[in-house]
């Protein structure tokens, strides 16, 4: 009962905590530096870079979630600016096949297991 | 049942290296080719020779409209400049210059040097308007039709080709 | 002069190695039960040939003799001796020497150290080896001859980039290499098996101390260009998961995978074709990962120069690698005996096999699908850290559980009991005196802080219990211990880190947190190859009254003209302080980047301990032998 109370508390604080600095960051480090090479936004120096940083400060000013950020940009630049993929149709088996093929192992793992355990 | 196994394998193993080996003749500089199609954004602009500002919204639906993003830092700037002059007198294509992160006196030397093919002059000093574009490195320039939407993007300076299919495109 | 040379040496190396094929062959229809002593000698030349053209190839760059291409394109006569020596693997030929002298190595000294083996046995692996040796010679004399000639003669050269002047990456390539190019002797070894229906135990024996030399080799090379990127690249971080560093990965896995089964294979008979399957997939892995980094077909930090041209003879050879590999395999696999009952520790090496594959195949996945998706639809996206994060890391949990009790399990009884012990009842307890001092970290990242607490502790009582009986396997709980203690070190940098990104002009103060950051001083100075802007800052943590001062600098480079910007960093022992510094042009304004990173030292520690238990794995089987 203690750790659930815990827990939660946790999780709770987790979201309040999350200042205007911090979500500044986590938005450039998923941001992928187009005139670099597989750099991103925040660790890259370089003048486009510099740019980004001041327009994705501005937006985070301005009051815009992470998710309108993300859009705006992705709008203008597409999906390769951001370096957390979007759940879309054309990254499905990017985002599911990890999983069947964990659970694909598992399977065949149990049953392999299990029919050897049996003689 | 071996034998399934092996052509299954071997059917994937081919895909993978078919796909591999496609990749390998591509092409990979990026382009922001997506904004293809779309609406130009509602941006206001600051004009670079007079106070004020110029609102997209008030580009001509008449017209054909090309935004040129340069700088009189940018070394390709210097060599598109003359393909921009000789466009500059189609009657039927107002050019748009906006000057990119530059100083406003090195940006009028430019042009008294080279000449002024545009129409309208604006400045995008610290670089965020032409986020809004999509632009990520100069020169780039975008040919807008009447219904105010993107038909063409050019990354790098624009050549002979260009202009010919630029003018191809405005005569139609 | 050193060009024609050099190409006659790598040619000789060349005719070597395909009259050891030839003569292998030929040996192998004799009926003596030893081998000729024709190839020992062949053997003996093909290595002598193929040193002596790396070292032509050294004292081309000691002497900076620019009448080579390679030579003039990247080294220059002012830079310091180490440098010239290093820069001869920083680029694609150079390294792909190195490659094939490993290869060779390691064919010498398997066939020199295996003097007992099954001849054919031998024989077929020599052959093996010896036709990725001529595969890779002709690679390197048709399309990357690092002895190319130029004319006419320059006299200077174009110098290398000066992030890859670093200590740490002139021996990142050879440690690397050593590690995934040493994964072909097992590659060889398994065909050869195959072919010559070795029985398990030998071929448990055989593989195995090759397996512990190339993961111990490939941990450290992932190690030292780690350090490298925490270092030279000043971003502030140590693991970008791009696709060069998931490229030596890829096979890192499998080789943990193999350095698990193989101790099933060498006490029992099971899995003989899943320990086959492993060790031909490593080193198809480590191929991938060459084609991947030298193809350009990826975007990423550490590429090569593209040449598409290389490409495509890599994925050729791997082409032809894989399609006869699987072939050989469906020719001549065994049917498995499968009469054998499967315990509980057994259970627990397949379910770390099962979770290596995976992260394999998670790494796989990120790194070639965009490249994929490019391809055949010219939809273009990005796969990041966050992708890898989320998907590997909740697979942390179950593993560092496995990690913990599974080897506490005896080979032949199952007996469940064991795992609620005391350790879990102390690691608890340190989870909650690590848990009352942190305030903030989600969830996931606190269990995973509470499993590596339990791997560590009860890797530590079992450490005690080797003193008690001295049967324990000593580098597996140091491998172990190594790994929870990584996994900590890594969760409360995550959770301690402070970042802070800001502009600033000389003379300004920051004030944030517990911080004040003075802008004090700024000095310019050249040196003989670069010109320098150096800030001075003193940085106060003012929660514990300290203060330290920091030197970050931006150099311009003038052969080849570069930036780079030099990251200063004080390291503690339990955090470092990381400041960095970029210039935002045409004004006076800079852009400060500060970190403070807790653990790192604890970081590189772990890994160290990680490879160490490799090596103690090694010895143990020397001694036994």
């Amino acid at each position: 009962m203690k750790i659930l109370s815990i827990i939660i508390i946790l999780l709770f604080n987790n979201t309040i905590s999350f200042s205007n600095e911090n979500k500044k960051n986590e938005i450039l480090k998923n941001l992928r530096c187009l005139v670099c090479q597989g750099q991103t936004i925040s660790d890259s120096n370089s003048d486009f870079a510099l740019t980004i940083k001041d327009v994705v400060d501005e937006k985070v000013n301005e009051g815009l979630s992470k998710k309108e950020i993300y859009s705006f940009l992705s709008d203008k630049y597409g999906d390769w600016i951001l370096f957390n993929t979007p759940l879309k149709k054309n990254s499905y088996f990017l985002w599911f096949m990890p999983y069947i093929l964990f659970i694909l192992g598992g399977v065949f793992l149990y049953l392999v297991i299990k029919k050897r355990a049996q003689k | 049942m071996k034998k399934k196994y092996l052509v299954i394998i071997y059917s994937i193993a081919i895909f993978i290296f078919f796909v591999l080996y496609l990749s390998l003749g591509k092409n990979k500089i990026y382009s922001t080719q997506d904004n293809i199609g779309k609406k130009i954004p509602e941006v206001q602009l600051n004009y670079f020779d007079k106070d004020g500002h110029f609102d997209t919204k008030e580009i001509s639906n008449s017209k054909f409209t090309l935004l040129n993003f340069w700088a009189s830092w940018c070394g390709p700037c210097r060599k598109e400049h003359k393909y921009l002059m000789e466009l500059s007198v189609s009657s039927n294509l107002i050019i748009i210059g906006i000057n990119f992160k530059d100083e406003k006196k090195n940006a009028m030397k430019f042009l008294s040097e080279m000449g002024n093919p545009f129409s309208v002059l604006t400045t995008d000093f610290d670089g965020k308007k032409s986020i809004n574009f999509g632009i990520y490195g100069i020169p780039e320039t975008i040919l807008i039709n009447e219904d105010l939407k993107i038909i063409k993007k050019y990354v790098g300076p624009i050549d002979d080709k260009d202009v010919r299919q630029i003018k191809k495109i405005i005569n139609k | 002069m050193l060009s024609s040379f050099g190409i006659t040496v790598s040619t000789i190396s060349l005719l070597l190695s395909l009259s050891l094929l030839y003569l292998s062959y030929y040996d192998l229809k004799l009926s003596n039960n030893k081998i000729s002593k024709k190839i020992y000698k062949f053997a003996f030349s093909q290595i002598l040939f193929i040193f002596l053209s790396f070292v032509t190839l050294i004292i081309a760059y000691i002497i900076s003799d620019f009448s080579l291409i390679n030579v003039y394109e990247n080294s220059h006569t002012t830079k310091p001796l180490f440098y010239k020596i290093s820069g001869t693997w920083g680029n694609h030929e150079g390294s792909l020497l190195l490659w094939i002298n490993i290869l060779v190595l390691f064919s010498f000294l398997f066939l020199i150290l295996n003097k007992d083996k099954n001849k054919n046995f031998k024989l077929y692996t020599i052959i093996f080896q010896n036709l990725l040796i001529s595969a890779f010679l002709i690679f390197l004399l048709t399309n990357s001859n690092p002895f190319s000639s130029l004319y006419p003669i320059p006299t200077e050269g174009t110098g290398l980039n000066p992030i890859l002047q670093d200590p740490a990456l002139a021996i990142h390539p050879p440690l690397l290499y050593i590690g995934f190019v040493g994964s072909s002797i097992y590659f060889s070894i398994a065909l050869a098996a195959l072919i010559t229906k070795v029985e398990s135990k030998s071929l448990a024996l055989t593989i195995k101390p090759w397996v512990s030399v190339s993961w111990t080799f490939q941990t450290l090379g992932i190690l030292v260009g780690s350090i490298w990127a925490y270092y030279e690249l000043g971003w502030g971080g140590f693991w970008f998961w791009d696709p060069v560093e998931n490229s030596s990965l890829m096979p890192w896995f499998l080789m943990t995978a193999l350095l698990h089964s193989v101790l099933v294979l060498e006490r029992r008979i099971g899995l003989y074709s899943w320990v086959i399957i492993l060790s031909i997939l490593t080193f198809t892995m480590s191929v991938v990962g060459t084609f991947l980094v030298r193809s350009g077909i990826l975007n990423s930090v550490h590429t090569f120069a593209n040449d598409p041209s290389r490409g495509l003879f890599i994925l050729s050879f791997l082409a032809l690698m894989v399609f006869s590999s699987i072939f050989i395999f469906f020719k001549y696999a065994p049917v498995e005996n499968k009469n054998y009952k499967i315990f509980s520790k057994e259970s627990f090496i397949l379910i770390n096999n099962w979770f290596m594959v995976f992260f394999l195949a998670v790494v796989l996945i990120g790194t070639l699908y965009p490249v994929f998706l490019d391809t055949l639809t010219g939809q273009k996206i990005s796969v990041g850290p966050p992708y890898y994060n989320f998907i590997l890391a909740p697979f942390l949990l179950p593993l560092l559980f496995l990690m913990t009790s599974g080897p506490r399990h005896k080979w032949i009884s199952s007996n469940v009991i064991g795992i609620f012990n005391i350790a879990l009842f102390t690691s608890i307890i340190l989870f909650f005196v690590i848990f009352l001092s942190i305030n903030e970290g989600g969830l996931l990242l606190l269990l995973i802080l509470l499993f590596s607490v339990y791997l560590i502790t009860q890797t530590t009582f079992d450490f005690y219990e080797t003193f008690k009986n001295k049967n324990i396997n000593l580098s597996r709980i140091i491998s172990h211990f190594g790994f929870g203690l990584l996994i900590l070190s890594i969760s409360l940098n995550q959770i301690f880190s402070v970042e802070k990104s800001f502009n600033a002009k000389l003379g300004d103060e920051k004030n944030f947190q517990n911080y004040t950051i003075k802008f004090k001083n700024l000095e310019t100075f050249s040196k003989n190859n670069f010109k320098s802007v150096k800030g001075h800052f003193e940085i106060i943590d003012k929660k514990n009254i300290t203060s330290q001062n920091l030197t970050p600098e931006i150099r311009v480079y003038n052969q080849p003209e570069t930036i780079t910007y030099e990251a200063s960093i004080n390291t503690k022992l339990f955090s470092d302080t990381y400041l960095t510094m970029s210039n935002i042009s045409n004004t006076d304004i800079f852009n400060i980047k500060f970190h403070m990173k807790p653990f790192m030292n604890f970081i590189w520690f772990s890994v160290l301990l990680i490879s160490f238990g490799g090596i103690l794995q090694f010895l143990r089987f020397e001694k036994r032998v």
